[in-house]
């Protein structure tokens, strides 16, 4: 089970930014380790932002995200406790997903 | 390595905008670069780890850390780092977080020491030690530093420290003096503090351990160290040897005011 995100958001005249910290090796399939041998790519493919139950980023993911991701977006609308969800899946099918609830 | 190539491509760029760049504009482009990621700190993904890791049960003893007195008391972090190394009675010696911390480990958990001691770094008790020191560090950020001198063991590896910072060695006859004795220097595009005064050790020593960008690792000041010695190409220190926390000692005594800023974020 991958490790947990550290989400924050926070609503302020009608705009919520959230700001996200993924913790991912993000392995691009082109590295080598000590004896030469490829590091298999391992990376985030999807991620998924949800305001309560309502989708409000979609995205894709590859190779040339760099480790420990971060990503800032902000949406409108979204009021002081409001839920926002963050969730995304790896090549490997691992995922993750996290709440955090508006600041 | 390719975020160390991200990276000099940003410089490149940095550069090439400014024309007949000056360093001092060059070194302006960085910071700004600096501001831009300094609100995602990754350090923030090892705090997390470490929080948890401080309320585990672990070791032979299956005890937690919530005892483990960094010297203002059993339990509490806040400040704690702000104010080591300092002289800790029960175990008659100068300690650093990370040697401190070995001594919880030890005496609350039944961990062996020598685990982090003789371990690589960025596996195994070491990269426990990471996420520890990162949870506690961040419990100092924005105090003073404050190390007191009065102990005579204080002012004794100050001593050592002072002599270690300019002792010459290696194939190359460097001493820590010779990139961090004078104002203005640069490896790279890293601006290289001046440690023998009191800004520059407060630039360096309020700003480590840090997460650096560069290889998405988080460094204790332990790996900081070691990691000079190794740009000395000498041998490089036991961990949590008395040299390593002399020379801490040294720093933390000359950026005694300054504002602690950990953890910090690096190329």
């Amino acid at each position: 089970m991958a490790n947990p995100m550290r989400i924050r958001a926070a609503a302020k005249e009608g705009v919520t930014e959230v700001r996200v910290l993924m913790s991912h090796v993000m392995e691009t399939g082109q590295r080598k380790d000590s004896s030469g041998a490829l590091i298999p790519a391992h990376f985030i493919t999807e991620l998924t932002a949800k305001h309560n139950d309502k989708v409000v980023l979609s995205a894709q993911f590859g190779a040339s995200v760099s480790t420990n991701p971060y990503l800032a977006f902000k949406f409108n609308g979204g009021a002081k406790g409001d839920k926002v969800t963050v969730s995304w899946v790896d090549n490997k099918g691992d995922s993750r997903s996290d709440e955090v609830q508006v600041s | 390595m390719r975020n160390a190539l991200k990276l000099v491509a940003v410089a490149v760029a940095a550069v090439v905008v400014a024309g007949t760049a000056t360093a001092q504009s060059t070194a302006d482009d960085i910071a700004k670069y600096r501001e831009m990621i300094a609100d995602g700190n990754p350090a923030e993904l090892y705090e997390m780890q470490g929080e948890e890791l401080w309320r585990t049960l672990r070791g032979p003893k299956k005890a937690t850390l919530e005892k483990c007195d960094l010297g203002m008391g059993p339990g509490v972090v806040k400040g704690a780092s702000a104010r080591m190394p300092r002289y800790f009675k029960d175990t008659g010696m100068v300690q650093d977080l990370e040697s401190r911390l070995l001594t919880c480990m030890e005496t609350l958990q039944g961990i062996d020491p020598k685990l982090v001691i003789d371990g690589k770094f960025n596996s195994g008790e070491r990269k426990t030690m990471d996420a520890l020191v990162a949870y506690v560090v961040t419990h100092s950020k924005g105090d003073a530093i404050k190390v007191d001198m009065s102990n005579p063991k204080m002012k004794e590896l100050y001593a050592l420290g002072e002599r270690a910072f300019y002792y010459r060695a290696g194939p190359m006859d460097f001493s820590c003096a010779t990139c961090h004795g004078e104002d203005d220097k640069r490896i790279r595009l890293q601006d290289l503090p001046n440690l023998t005064t009191h800004k520059g050790a407060a630039a360096g020593w309020g700003s480590w351990p840090a997460y650096r960008v560069s290889n998405s690792q988080f460094w204790t000041m332990q790996h900081r160290l070691n990691d000079c010695f190794r740009q000395q190409r000498t041998a490089e220190p036991i961990y949590a040897s008395e040299v390593t926390i002399a020379l801490s000692v040294y720093m933390a005594a000359k950026a005694n005011g300054g504002e602690v800023m950990t953890p910090g974020l690096k190329r």
